[in-house]
């Protein structure tokens, strides 16, 4: 078997970050080939460059694919050479059926009229491949997220893949739909199929790779032959990791007061689904100065935990207690929350945090208004001087602060979303994933602001689904499965494996 | 007229780029201010001169003030998210229940107009309730709107014309301010408003510079200030000196003056504005920020309805009589007017500065071609392109900004 692929001294650059440096992967054909690192570490980012998403020219090195010099100019280039990519989001219209997301762009038709016999008798040929039994008349909403993602792997076979990529397939799936994907791209590895698979699940590239790439800040740091070398687990890690642990993570004096925070009884439903709890009973506490985790697996619930305690920004039906200090606080509503000393960071914030066509002190100063107005009229010396203030002290890499904060790089923006919510002079922050997507420099410089928050005596709790940065930074983590929430362990107690096996054995 | 840095539309790198490099960034605010100029000189000479007759600068802004009170209210519906298709049908609406009131049923004409803009302020609750609660888009309760408007204003009007009103309700349209220094011609009172309205704009526009300087933002230079501020006040005054050669300042003008002022305060200075722009820039990022996002998005069609009202109003006094066709396709003007002006389609962007010079364009151009004879087809070929350019212009100037 000859190579398929080869990319050699990918260089690709974003506004203020390198995001690849010199990057080399080498992918035979006929294998699964492992591509692993940290949230951040460029993964994505080759593999956008690979299918043409950032286009021939907006890159540096060369790509040789199948012998031949590949220069895409789009993803229907790539796709016309048999490249295709599932990201995470998966890309189907929920409201069409299996078969015409099937061939979406790539219709069953003569001259534009849709042939739906051939449509719908090729649909069951690919979905028996992939081992659904759902009819393809079946909407795309109607079936789960893991068959979704077969959908997704059927649609790439009715493109004649030769190389599919996947990147982090089973991020958002149950164990065993997870093992019924691993499955499927076995049995295409023995039909001819050549896959690239992003994972942050180390058992599971174990399971199928026949080599593994490590990336790491952008750059290759090895290149393992699962089929002539042994790999362990701990190889692994240490390549994706590179450096000690103590490094990662900026010290903190410990030392937890009083207890600020308090949740009781916890509960909350669907938003839609009244009949589906999403959070049981959770109790938990922050005290004063005290970094608290909760770890979890994607879709337990976390960020619906978070977001119902401010100001039921989700679901309905929300029952429980919220104390401050001891004192009961009202959260009902956002302007509440906000009032009472709390503030949510949250996971996703180009949608929910940020206003990106707006300038940084226009953002900084959004959930604090009266701060910087009296009676309703704004002032806006005021303004620039608090949005200075924070510039500096957050250490926002901008020329002004009447930059708009479409124009900064991800760990800058996460700069401004935590100086607006400082402004709002909270007790207690929930970080949701606070450091994911940005890079290695600025996730340390986030670290610092939580530890100056933890010794100011705020209360923090932190969502995270990298368990290092838990295990680094939490003096506390809960741990939680299924809308519960299943352990509770001191940092002493913490570990990667500790974290894992009560998800597990619940 | 654009005095200030605006806070929502792209800003230039910071760092001494000198002249060009400021206008380029500030292409937009400058862009539409010039643009109006420049109409206005073309159609003063292609109409040799009768433009700007005094008489025909008075029916300028008597014509145009409906349009102009409805565009202040729509750039916060748009800025807000949201669209309002209704403002034409309302108007008319208004403009007969008016008469109904006044005509028909003698009622007083102090009675009737506040009554009136009630009834417009209940309006755009009706309308802004299913969309700020019900999430139901904008689109099609308007539109819906649009027709049930206009098919009462057929209703209570029986098809037939209602006039004429009282004379102190036609003063709302065709009344002017009387020179309180007796001369009249020139109208002494006109221009002593128009000289301190320069001196306001002028001292505002430092103040703001000044401060700008001290904080390090990127400040207009100086020889641009000059030359920008010097032109609007000589256009203003030289407007203001052939108005006070007719017959002053007409009524409108007052109302539409104060209205103008009062809501740039609102969008630009107050926390009020503010969260419209949030509101309409990222919805979810405003909510999850304690903004009251339900509540502001009723308060935008709240506040459009009641000078939608008042549009109609003035309509009907400057008409006197309400007519069932009073605000057809009306509202295409306003929402043009709007987009003219720079105000983003998908809402957090816009000026009420833009959304009157925007409003301006269209009336001239309006007023220009009737007087030089084109057909009201090839006038409305013209503004449809004119439209589309000003929006490409800025798709385009953004796309360059990145």
């Amino acid at each position: 078997m000859g190579t398929l692929l080869e990319m050699q001294s990918i260089t690709k650059t974003f506004p203020g970050v390198k995001a690849l440096d010199e990057v080399n992967l080498r992918v035979q054909e006929g294998e699964i080939h492992a591509l692993v690192g940290e949230n951040g570490a460029g993964k994505s980012t080759l593999m956008k460059v690979l299918s043409g998403v950032y286009p021939h020219g907006s890159y540096d090195g060369e790509i040789l694919y199948a012998g031949n010099p590949a220069r895409f100019a789009g993803i229907s280039d790539s796709e016309r050479e048999g490249i295709i990519i599932i990201h995470q989001e998966l890309a189907l219209v929920p409201l069409l059926s299996i078969a015409e997301n099937l061939f979406l762009g790539n219709e069953r038709a003569t001259g534009g009229i849709m042939n739906w016999q051939e449509t719908f008798r090729r649909s069951e040929e690919l979905l028996r491949r992939v081992g659904l039994k759902e009819a393809p008349g079946t909407l795309v909403d109607k079936i789960g997220v893991g068959k979704q993602q077969l959908v997704e792997i059927a649609k790439a076979l009715a493109k004649d893949v030769r190389l599919l990529i996947l990147d982090e397939p089973t991020a958002a799936l149950s164990e065993s739909d997870s093992q019924a994907l691993l499955d499927l791209l076995l049995e295409l590895k023995a039909q001819g199929v050549t896959s690239i698979i992003i994972s942050h699940k180390l058992n599971e590239v174990r399971r199928v790779a026949d080599s593994i790439t490590v990336i790491r800040d952008g750059s290759t740091v090895s290149t393992i032959d699962a089929k002539t070398e042994k790999v362990t687990e701990d190889r692994i890690v240490r390549d994706m990791v590179g450096r000690d642990m103590s490094h990662r993570y900026p010290d903190r004096e410990r030392r937890a007061g009083e207890v600020l925070f308090e949740v009781k009884n916890w509960n909350v439903f669907h938003p839609e689904h009244s009949e589906r709890q999403i959070v049981q009973d959770v109790n938990f506490t922050v005290r004063a100065g005290e970094v608290v985790g909760i770890a979890g697996l994607m879709g337990a619930g976390r960020t619906e935990l978070a977001m119902s305690i401010f100001g039921g920004s989700y679901g309905q039906n929300i029952s429980g207690e919220v104390f401050l200090r001891g004192q009961p606080i009202n959260t009902s509503s956002v302007r509440s929350a906000i009032d009472s000393g709390l503030a949510y960071v949250t996971e996703d914030r180009k949608e929910l945090g940020l206003i990106l066509e707006e300038t940084i002190q226009t953002n900084i100063t959004l959930a604090n208004l009266p701060g910087v107005s009296s009676s309703g009229v704004l002032n806006g010396a005021e303004e620039t001087k608090v949005a200075e203030r924070y510039r500096k002290a957050m250490n926002i890499r901008t020329p002004s602060v009447v930059q708009r904060v479409m124009n900064l790089s991800g760990g800058n923006q996460q700069k401004v979303v935590l100086s607006k919510w400082l402004f709002a002079g909270p007790e207690v922050l929930i970080l949701d994933e606070p450091t994911r997507g940005i890079d290695v420099g600025a996730k340390y410089e986030i670290y610092n602001i939580i530890n100056d928050l933890s010794r100011e005596g705020k209360g923090v709790l932190m969502i995270s689904s990298e368990m290092p940065e838990l295990l680094g930074m939490c003096d506390r983590i809960y741990v939680m499965n299924e809308g519960e929430f299943v352990g509770e362990l001191t940092a002493a107690e913490a570990s990667q494996e500790r974290i894992m096996s009560l998800i597990v054995t619940e | 007229m654009s005095d200030t840095v605006s806070p929502n539309e792209g800003q230039a790198e910071a760092g001494g780029k000198g002249l060009s490099g400021y206008l380029l960034g500030h292409m937009r605010e400058f862009g539409l201010l010039f643009a109006l100029i420049a109409i206005m000189v073309f159609f003063e000479i292609v109409t040799g001169g009768t433009l700007m007759r005094p008489i025909n600068i008075t029916n300028l802004f008597l014509q145009n003030s409906y349009i102009i009170i409805m565009a202040l209210g729509m750039l916060i519906v748009i800025v807000g998210g949201n669209i309002d298709l209704s403002v034409g049908s309302v108007m008319g609406f208004i403009g007969a229940l008016a008469a109904v009131m006044i005509v028909n049923w003698d009622w007083s004409v102090y009675m009737a107009i506040p009554a009136c803009l009630l009834v417009g302020v209940l309006i755009g609750a009706a309308q802004g309730y299913w969309v700020a609660y019900w999430n139901i888009p904008s689109f099609i309760v308007t539109l819906a709107g649009m027709l049930v408007f206009r098919g009462l204003s057929l209703w209570l009007l029986q098809g037939q014309s209602i006039g004429p009103f009282p004379r102190e309700f036609q003063a709302l349209s065709t009344g002017f301010i009387p020179d309180l220094f007796g001369v009249d011609r020139p109208n002494v009172t006109a221009l002593v408003v128009g000289a301190v309205v320069v001196a306001i704009i002028v001292w505002t526009g430092l103040r703001k510079r000044n401060r700008n300087v001290a904080y390090g933002i990127e400040a207009e230079p100086m020889p641009f200030f000059v030359v920008r501020n010097a032109i609007v006040a000589g256009a203003f005054m030289f407007l203001v000196y052939k108005l006070s050669t007719f017959r002053g300042l007409p009524n409108v003008l007052i109302t539409m003056g104060v209205l103008f002022i009062i809501y740039a305060f609102i969008t630009e200075q107050t926390t009020l504005g503010r969260r419209i722009y949030a509101l309409g820039g990222n919805k979810k990022a405003a909510k999850l920020s304690g903004i009251a996002t339900e509540r502001l998005t009723f308060l935008t069609f709240v506040n459009m309805g009641f000078l939608a009202a008042l549009a109609g109003l003035i309509f009907a006094a400057r008409l006197n009589t309400a007519t069932p066709k009073a605000g057809f396709a009306l509202e295409l003007d306003v929402i043009a007017a709007v987009f003219i002006g720079g105000a983003s389609m998908s809402g957090g962007v816009g000026k009420i500065v833009g959304a009157v010079v925007g409003a301006f364009i269209m009336g001239v151009m309006n007023n220009g071609m009737s007087i030089m004879g084109i057909g009201i087809d090839y006038q409305q070929v013209i503004k449809g392109l004119v439209l589309l350019a000003a929006v490409i212009f800025d798709v385009y100037n953004k796309q360059k900004q990145g």
